[in-house]
């Protein structure tokens, strides 16, 4: 297992590499640059600027390098933590990107749970009990979180709290928390706010899990090794759990390696309409005015953990399913 | 004075199915008995009701399906007679019973057992429901069931997940984990159909001697007369759902008064069968060629003589596998094919014997072109014309592929689920370009003629077929195309025997009439008997015997045909199986035979004569003790299990 890893870890360079070489000339492939976009903004409010000064600009940002050194600057910056500079908000992207990180991944692993939690009972119960009333109501609720658009549910969540619980509008956390520092009531606060994106974020993801569990625990509920269990006396409850459950888990398990990034990167929309201090609405932007350090750093940020997921739910997956550690390609 | 109680006592029993609000009926008031200690065969084919009643005894009934009269009685020995009929199949009363008192095992013993726990947890699992001991006592009893149950290293066994088995050993486990609490009545369903002839009656020793070691009582569900004669005290014969006719097996094997039994005996193929004798199956079928008489059975004599149909000469094949983890780990090589030599003359019909892994399936994949032969050449006679078919490519193999027909073992997959059978009888036709639309439909029809089925199937999807039915179908896309040679793979151990007597008799006629060589792959050497006019029996790669089938049959000679003939049971109680002749060894393993019989994996093997036209492999070359490396250019180590 060991070595398989480390060789996996190995791959992963390469992969990196060329991933980094793909974004940064995907981000280049826009005629211009973050300067001719900031020109003619301000020229269309009527501004007009100095081209010395644009120069001047242009060659301390490297802009006006032939393509592959600024790619070669860019990438061998990165290996030792320096990012690039963001044009945008005149700041390194360390700095840009830090705090909404931090907040990002709240969100994202509160939402997580709350999908499981959720999804997984249901899941279970619809699977068991198929064609019940229960399967049909639990269903249709279902497919309604699937297909309300997440950001008008955010809308008329964002009104019910307010007006039901007096909640401030917006942000994660009351207003007066923003920029002060760590506390006490700006926890309790922050947990106040949780749980409005939480919610609007976790439904389609929920119902989608639903879905799927339902679906694959069907498969493997009629499968011979179910009614040996059954023959063998196994509660109902338990032989659910440890046979067809556990065989189930497999797609589950696969994944992880799309959930990482959509930690990350997930619900931008949403994020825009709850105004959240997370990454989403940053990336964005970011790509919208040429912010080229700050969109590739991010988007190399996501490809690593694309990466990083796709190994763990691998490894996950053979620890889980004997099958993959044992047979390997005996098949073949 | 104790009076002795059935342990088993059905009355009445009727069990409906549930099919989208109308009600099935599935068993229709049986009534059957089975004492302490004694084996009850439950025979008939596949839809009878018998796995329905199993299912009722045990409470695991299908959702859909409910007891709706009649009685249960089970009586466990120092117990009170308790009513399974009335108990709500999830009580804990109920689940008590299941797994303690009775047990079961099931056909297939991959897929009932869970691929995701070891061995040993399943076991142990049933131990831990039922008894209440600690549990380094649970692993012990664990074990020691596992050394009854016949396993060589049972504590590796407790650890290993069951795909890292063999089918015997598969089953095996579940043996021990059905009989791990002792109970008082084993349920066996179709317990060794799934398996190799030898394997089979391996398994049915096991059962036979734990049944007297732990004094259970066995109620054996098959369709196999054979194994009925060698295990059963007693008989019920099921057909649609009622009793056709009981009793203690001895009256009813010698004297079947039932028209339904003596046809089930009368379709199963046997050794004493006259020249000529065909089976008869419950259902006759006719069939009709007239639309097919042109093109074929137009073999010539001087055709004939030019050349063997197939010629065969030194084929090779070895599969590389990754073993061990997944990091690769070193490879190793299996030879599926090893150094085979065979002439199949035209319009003849050649039978070749094995069990599973012997590398028959493999044969017939290199001759279809399916895969290539890593050695050796297969030369077809195409009307005297000779085609190497290691040279053909492209264009040329497609339009050779006419020339043979394939037909699979499992006609469930071998049909796509989701074409009409029209559109699976036409497609050979478009992608060959055979005739416009009109004539395509027409020729889809006279194929379903051809193996005897109306043309309203034509519409219908493969699902609503019986599995004869979807055999049948399987056939007449084979022969879509008029080929000359048809590879039948395992075409009827997938099916009940009278379906397979009637499956047999449409192949032998169709043969004659349409002058087609026959390739047909069995591992039941008395239904390769029934079609072949000469045998080959395989192992390991290797051809071991090759004769006419009287030849083989009355003088089997090499040991490994001998292991295969006498683990065959015979429907006859006067010919029971030598258990212990067949339970002593290995015979698949070549090192384990006589001399001269006996030779190393990298030995080399040559013919030889024991009448015209019957020959054995005997080993050649230095003896099988002093043999080291000298093969070395031929160094890949045969993958054992």
């Amino acid at each position: 297992m060991l070595p398989y890893i480390a060789r996996r870890m190995l791959m992963m360079i390469p992969t990196l590499i060329v991933i980094s070489f793909i974004i940064f000339v995907i981000i280049q492939l826009p005629p211009g640059d973050y300067l001719e976009s900031y020109i003619s903004e301000l020229e269309s409010q009527g501004e007009s600027i100095d081209p010395a000064q644009i120069a001047a600009l242009r060659s301390q940002y490297g802009l006006d390098e032939p393509f592959l050194v600024q790619y070669f600057t860019w990438a061998t910056g990165m290996l030792h933590g320096d990012f690039g500079y963001s044009f945008e908000y005149g700041l390194p992207v360390s700095e840009v990107v830090g705090d909404r990180l931090f907040l990002t991944v709240v969100i994202s692993v509160f939402t997580i749970i709350f999908t499981w939690m959720i999804a997984f009972p249901i899941g279970m119960y619809t699977a068991t009990h198929q064609y019940s009333w229960g399967d049909y109501g639990l269903t249709l609720v279902g497919f309604l979180g699937l297909a309300t658009p997440n950001f008008l549910l955010a809308l008329v969540m964002l009104y019910f709290a307010n007006v039901t619980f007096g909640i401030s509008i917006g942000g994660l956390m009351d207003p007066e928390y923003l920029d002060a520092d760590w506390s006490w009531d700006k926890f309790v606060s922050i947990l106040q706010h949780l749980w409005i994106p939480v919610i609007v974020i976790g439904t389609s993801g929920t119902a989608a899990m639903i879905r799927r569990l339902r679906a694959n625990l069907l498969d493997e509920l009629h499968k011979p090794y179910v009614v040996t269990g059954r023959a063998k006396g196994v509660p109902p409850f338990k032989l659910l759990v440890k046979y067809p459950l556990r065989v189930s888990l497999n797609f589950f398990v696969a994944d992880i390696g799309s959930m990482l990034p959509s930690i990350i990167s997930g619900a931008e929309i949403v994020a825009v309409v709850l105004s959240l201090p997370t990454t989403g609405p940053i990336l964005i932007a970011a790509l919208q005015s040429q912010d080229m350090y700050l969109a590739g750093s991010f988007l190399m940020f996501l490809a690593l953990l694309t990466v990083i997921g796709v190994l763990v739910s691998d490894i996950a997956l053979a620890l889980l399913d004997p099958r993959i550690r044992l047979e390997g390609g005996r098949a073949a | 004075m104790q009076v002795i109680k059935p342990l088993l006592a059905i009355r009445d029993l009727a069990v409906e199915f549930n099919l989208h609000g109308t009600p099935v009926p599935a068993v229709k008031g049986i009534s059957l008995t089975l004492w302490p200690g004694r084996t009850l065969a439950l025979v008939g084919e596949s839809g009878s009701g018998k796995t329905v009643t199993s299912q009722a005894i045990l409470g695991i009934l299908p959702a859909n399906a409910s007891i709706t009269q009649g009685e249960i009685l089970f009586t466990p020995p120092e117990g009170e007679t308790v009513d399974i009929a009335q108990l709500s199949p999830n009580s804990p009363a109920m689940r008590e019973i299941r797994g303690d008192k009775i047990s079961i095992i099931f056909q297939e013993p991959m897929v009932s057992l869970s691929p995701m726990h070891t061995i040993g947890n399943q076991i142990t699992e049933a131990i831990r429901l039922h008894r209440d001991i600690p549990k380094a006592e649970e692993k012990q009893l664990t074990i020691e069931m596992l050394t009854l149950a016949g396993f060589p290293k049972p504590e590796q066994a407790f650890n290993a997940y069951p795909f890292e088995l063999s089918g015997g050993l598969r089953q095996r486990a579940m043996i021990a984990m059905a009989l791990i609490c002792h109970p008082a009545l084993l349920i066996a369903d179709e317990p060794t159909t799934a398996l190799d002839v030898t394997v089979q009656a391996q398994i049915l020793h096991l059962i036979k001697s734990l049944q007297q070691k732990l004094g259970m009582a066995v109620l054996l569900i098959t369709h196999d007369l054979g194994v009925v004669a060698n295990m059963a005290d007693d008989l019920v014969v099921m057909y649609h759902g009622e009793v056709m006719e009981s009793g203690p097996s001895e009256a009813l094997f010698r004297n079947p008064q039932h028209p339904y039994l003596q046809a089930l005996f009368a379709a199963v193929p046997h050794f004493d069968m006259k020249p000529g004798e065909r089976l008869r199956p419950i259902r006759e079928i006719a069939h009709e060629t007239s639309a097919f008489k042109h093109g074929l059975g137009a073999k010539t004599e001087a055709q004939r003589q030019a050349a063997p149909h197939l010629s065969i000469t030194n084929l090779d094949k070895s599969f590389g596998s990754r073993k061990g983890s997944l990091l690769g780990g070193e490879q190793s090589t299996t030879r599926a094919v090893f150094d085979l030599s065979l002439d199949i003359a035209v319009g003849e019909s050649f039978g070749l014997v094995g069990e599973s892994g012997c590398g028959k399936t493999t044969l017939s994949k290199l001759l279809m072109g399916a895969l290539k032969p890593d050695a050796g050449s297969i030369l077809y006679n195409a009307h005297g014309e000779q085609i190497d078919l290691g040279s053909l490519q492209g264009e040329e193999l497609r339009q050779f592929r006419r020339r043979i027909g394939l037909v699979f073992q499992d006609p469930h997959g071998a049909l796509n689920p989701r074409m009409t059978i029209m559109n699976i009888l036409r497609e050979p036709l478009v992608i060959h370009k055979f005739g416009n639309e009109q004539s395509q439909r027409q020729r889809a029809k006279d194929l379903l003629a051809l193996v005897g089925l109306s043309p309203r199937f034509l519409n219908r999807y493969p699902h609503s077929l019986s599995g004869g039915q979807r055999q049948r179908v399987s056939i007449a896309r084979a022969l879509a195309l008029e080929p000359e040679l048809l590879i039948l793979d395992e075409p009827v151990s997938a099916l009940d025997v009278s379906v397979q007597a009637q499956v047999l008799n449409l192949l032998k006629d169709l043969q004659q009439e349409l002058g087609m060589t026959y390739l047909f792959v069995s591992h039941n050497i008395a239904v390769v008997d029934y079609i072949a006019d000469r045998i080959g029996v395989m192992c390991r790669g290797r051809l071991v015997e090759v004769g006419r089938r009287e030849q083989i049959l009355r003088n089997p000679t090499h040991p490994y045909t001998r292991a295969l003939m006498a683990a065959i049971p015979y429907p006859d109680l006067d010919r029971p199986l030598d258990f212990q002749r067949i339970i002593g060894s290995n015979y698949s393993d070549p090192a384990s035979w006589d001399s001269p019989y006996a030779h190393g994996p990298e030995q080399h093997t040559e013919w030889q004569q024991v009448a015209e036209n019957h020959l054995v492999r005997i080993a050649a070359g230095p003896a099988l003790s002093n043999e080291t490396g000298e093969m070395g250019e031929k160094n890949a180590p045969e993958a054992r299990l």
